[in-house]
């Protein structure tokens, strides 16, 4: 089901490795000794991350919320070189494993956020951050996040200091084909390429309504209906473009046609490599981009902000799109004018797959509260939500959204160790994450300072309030 | 502005009042609503009453009577005929008071056709926000939903942004919700007003002193500005006047500052001016937590916004917790997307981070009340005050809780709001138009 390539350009070729010593140095610099040819079989900013080595970690008799199955009380979860091993009651303590004492904690799976512009909208949130929006053109499928995206944000580890594990990081919302989006680890690195979810699929930024057509008013397009024209004739110029690369893949004469890294990444969704992610809050508006994606046979991934996800919450469900929401925002535009806050609570009670989101640094940081505040908003207007569904919101739900759910998102042997260990219930207000593994790796942990990554931007000028 | 030269009462020395100010602080409690009876006596009882001036009473009653609070306790008799609510199991407080909204001044936020809270130029102390009020707007029934009953709503905008006014969130008239005007002046001391000073904090100052000083003047030699006796002033005499009340303390000033350079010159001209302070924002408040304490200034803050900015890069979370155990009042707000109505998160939230729950209660009800000097009808249950009443279903600061009873001077307000009529139109799909 997998038909995403690993390397992002138009063929299915692993990353170059060849020829990498045979030491325990970071990954040879992909590309410099890439093989000829055309730059579009090459390695595109390929994956390095590598996974910190940290010993074997035994939480034991806390509440594990799997995300897979219902709650475990008084259960253990071992976690070992970067996997989930175990879960369950009655595990036996293995020698070699730092032992924590889960009691009164709750553990669940490292959150994970289908939407944020960590990294591209920086702190401290100057022009010279400003790398979100590549807002001189309605449609610019040719910029990828991950060119903007600046490891030193000091917003990253506050939301790590929130439990989030992994990000995907998009473009902004001013064009109509924003560009592609980078699925990335949360953790401390020199550069993105150290970040990228190795064999994550690219996303594609499209926005519907209100946005595009407020900033391309005086040039178009100007109204809802071109922006719809926007699209269509994006896609139909990729599927020339696919047709003719297909072409020349197959036979291989004659000259390769022109690379276009715009209609590449277009022909990449129409491939069904790059997941479809669309901003759109209305209603009548995400009818007409499933009738797009049906006009040129791609399928969307997953609506965001989706205020109005609720009133087509049945028509979500059978077409098996995602709806990435907020818990409550509401009335900042005409747009999120009829949000309510039962809004993921009913598309969970339609059998709509839901994910809690954020947009924002802030909110980022507590996608466990903005969970607990949709849960109960469902629970008292008498819908039928649990918690095993409200923890998915923001775990292996949003894994799904973002092509990575066979990896993490949930806590299952063999799965990435992606854990939180929370002070009590996530879904309290009062409870904080304590512990933060990434890849089995203790990346934060709220009472060892050692434990507390700092940013560059952090040092001299911002003390984050991480860890107090 | 030249049109302002024209106000008569302010040039014969009375201090402008906008006619509702008087309406508002002299009428008696509301008739609108007809769920007011006039001898009705509402007997709140059986739950977990939180008074805040207080400590909390097991099993307490609440008496409220015309619009007010008759008695709180816990052996309080109850007269024949009264309304009985049974609170066993709830937890009752005090309405939360919000001090830092635009409610009924903004509607639909990037619609500039719902938004009456920024007045554009430099100087707008003559600028008070009531009469721009809609008390139809749909935010005011949203944010009761969360047990707020009473805001601070205010300007936006240049130096000094105007005068805020304190509201019920209850009254189809803009006299019925407001009880306070004007109750602070908004002055925004952070980065966002370097433009009035020329683009340098510097220049504010020098700006703000010359307003203010002129403000002295003006208020001294009344007859000589009406003889044009006087040199050119900072600000029209409708703003110099305005600011007579902030002169001689009658109303605070609201400073929008986060650096601590920027609260320290709010500290400056305090002193210089002799003016009733509040600082709001307040990101590094904590690192002068002594000082403000010292110079009794309450700090409204909202205890989540800690992304780091040359505004005021060292947030922290447990801001409003040092800053109380410094003994400063502490006011906590929110300033989510999820709107007003989630104040008592916002409570929560400095909780979450070290403050102590009876605090952060106090942080939403009686310390706004205190700082904005209506503490004599505000923020906490006690007889006499003013009626707004919450009952949860629990604790009202953590999530799982929810406002089940509302009343605003004594009103039982129905718990429906657009967002309860958009609910039961979707509940189930495909909807019956």
């Amino acid at each position: 089901m997998r038909r995403w390539s690993p390397a992002p350009g138009l063929l299915l070729a692993a990353a170059c490795t060849a020829g990498s010593p045979p030491t325990a140095a970071p990954a040879p610099v992909a590309g410099r000794d890439a093989t000829p040819g055309l730059s579009a079989e090459r390695p595109q900013y390929p994956s390095t991350y590598r996974r910190r080595p940290y010993s074997a970690v035994l939480i034991r008799n806390a509440t594990i919320m799997t995300a897979a199955g219902p709650e475990i009380a008084g259960g253990s979860i071992l976690l070992r070189d970067g996997k989930i091993v175990a879960v369950g009651t009655g595990l036996s303590e293995p020698a070699d494993a730092v032992v924590v004492d889960g009691t009164g904690k709750f553990v669940t799976p490292g959150v994970i956020d289908t939407h944020s512009h960590l990294g591209v909208y920086s702190a401290p949130g100057t022009f010279a951050e400003s790398d979100g929006n590549e807002a001189t053109n309605p449609v610019t499928a040719q910029v990828w996040a991950e060119h903007s995206f600046w490891p030193q944000d000091p917003q990253i580890p506050l939301a790590i200091a929130g439990g989030v594990t992994v990000i995907q990081a998009l473009p902004g919302s001013a064009n109509l084909i924003g560009g592609r989006s980078a699925i990335l680890r949360l953790i401390p690195a020199r550069s993105v390429q150290e970040m990228k979810f190795p064999g994550a699929p690219y996303g594609l930024k499209m926005a519907c309504g209100e946005n595009p057509k407020r900033v391309y008013q005086s040039r178009g397009p100007s109204t809802r209906m071109g922006n719809m024209a926007g699209y269509r004739g994006a896609f139909i110029e990729a599927e020339r473009y696919r047709a003719r690369w297909d072409k020349w893949l197959k036979d291989r004469k004659g000259d390769p046609p022109d690379r276009d890294l715009r209609l590449e990444t277009l022909a990449g969704v129409l491939r069904g490599d790059i997941l479809v992610q669309i901003h759109c809050y209305r209603a009548d508006e995400m009818l007409q981009m499933i009738d797009l994606g049906r006009e040129f046979g791609f399928r969307i991934r997953s609506f965001h902000h989706a205020v109005e996800a609720y009133k087509i919450a049945d028509v979500l469900a059978r077409e098996g799109i995602a709806a990435s929401v907020w818990a409550d925002w509401c009335c900042f535009k005409m747009e999120a004018f009829d949000g309510v806050p039962e809004n993921a609570a009913l598309l969970q009670q339609a059998g709509a797959r839901t994910v809690i989101h954020s947009d924002d640094a802030v909110g980022i940081q507590r996608l466990n509260q903005e969970a607990a505040k949709a849960l109960y908003a469902g629970q008292q207007a008498g819908l039928p939500v649990t918690r095993e569904q409200a923890i998915r919101w923001i775990t292996v739900n949003p894994a799904w959204v973002l092509g990575i759910d066979r990896e993490t998102g949930s806590l299952e042997p063999g799965k990435s160790a992606d854990v939180v260990v929370w002070s009590g219930d996530p879904f309290s207000i009062y409870s904080k994450a304590e512990q933060v593994y990434n890849d089995g790796w203790l990346v934060f942990d709220r009472n060892d300072p050692k434990h507390q990554p700092r940013t560059d931007f952090n040092i001299g000028i911002a003390d984050p309030g991480v860890g107090n | 502005m030249a049109r302002d030269r024209g106000g008569a009462e302010g040039w014969a020395g009375v201090r402008v009042v906008p006619a509702i100010v008087v309406a508002a602080l002299l009428a008696p409690m509301p008739r609108t609503g007809p769920t007011v009876l006039a001898a009705q006596t509402i007997a709140i009882t059986g739950g977990t009453v939180f008074p805040v001036s207080g400590p909390k009473i097991e099993n307490g009653t609440v008496l409220i009577r015309d619009g007010r609070v008759l008695a709180v306790g816990r052996s309080v008799t109850i007269p024949e005929g009264s309304t009985r609510v049974d609170a066993t199991g709830k937890w009752v407080t005090p309405g939360l008071f919000h001090a830092s909204t635009q409610l009924g001044l903004t509607q639909v936020g990037s619609v500039d056709a719902t938004n009456e809270g920024n007045r554009s130029g430099t100087i707008n102390a003559a600028f008070n926000v009531a009469e721009g009020i809609n008390p139809a707007v749909v935010n005011i029934p949203i944010a009761r939903m969360g047990g707020v009953t009473t805001a601070l709503t205010g300007p936006s905008g240049g130096l000094i942004a105007g005068q805020a006014v304190i509201i019920d969130l209850y009254g189809e008239r803009i006299e019925s919700l407001v009880r306070k005007s004007p109750a602070a002046m908004v002055i925004d001391l952070s980065e966002s007003s370097k433009g009035a000073g020329g683009g340098s904090r510097a220049g504010v100052l020098q700006l703000l002193r010359q307003t203010f000083a002129d403000a002295q003047e003006y208020q001294r030699r009344k007859p000589d500005f009406r003889k044009n006796q006087m040199q050119p002033l900072a600000a029209s005499a409708a703003d110099l006047e305005a600011l007579g009340a902030v002169l001689r303390g009658e109303i605070p000033v609201y400073a929008i500052a986060n650096r601590r350079s920027d609260i320290e010159s709010a500290l400056r001209l305090a002193r210089e001016y002799r003016l009733k302070l509040i600082i709001t924002g307040g990101i590094e408040a904590w690192e002068i937590a002594d000082e403000l304490a010292k110079a009794g200034v309450p700090v409204v803050i909202n205890p989540i916004l800690d992304i780091p900015t040359f505004d005021g890069p060292a947030s922290r979370f447990d801001s409003p917790a040092l800053l109380r155990k410094a003994g400063v009042q502490v006011i906590l707000v929110e300033a989510e997307s999820g709107g007003p109505r989630n104040l008592r998160w916002a409570a929560g939230h400095a909780v979450e981070y070290g403050m102590s729950w009876d605090d952060a209660l106090r942080a939403v009800t009686l310390a706004p009340a205190e700082a904005l000097g209506v503490a004599e009808q505000y923020g906490s249950l006690d007889a006499g005050k003013v009626a707004n009443v919450v009952v949860w279903s629990g604790d009202p600061l953590d999530f799982s809780s929810r406002a089940e009873k509302i009343y605003i001077r004594g009103v039982d307000i129905p718990l429906v709001s657009r967002q309860t009529e958009l609910l039961d139109r979707y509940r189930k799909l495909p909807p019956s138009y």
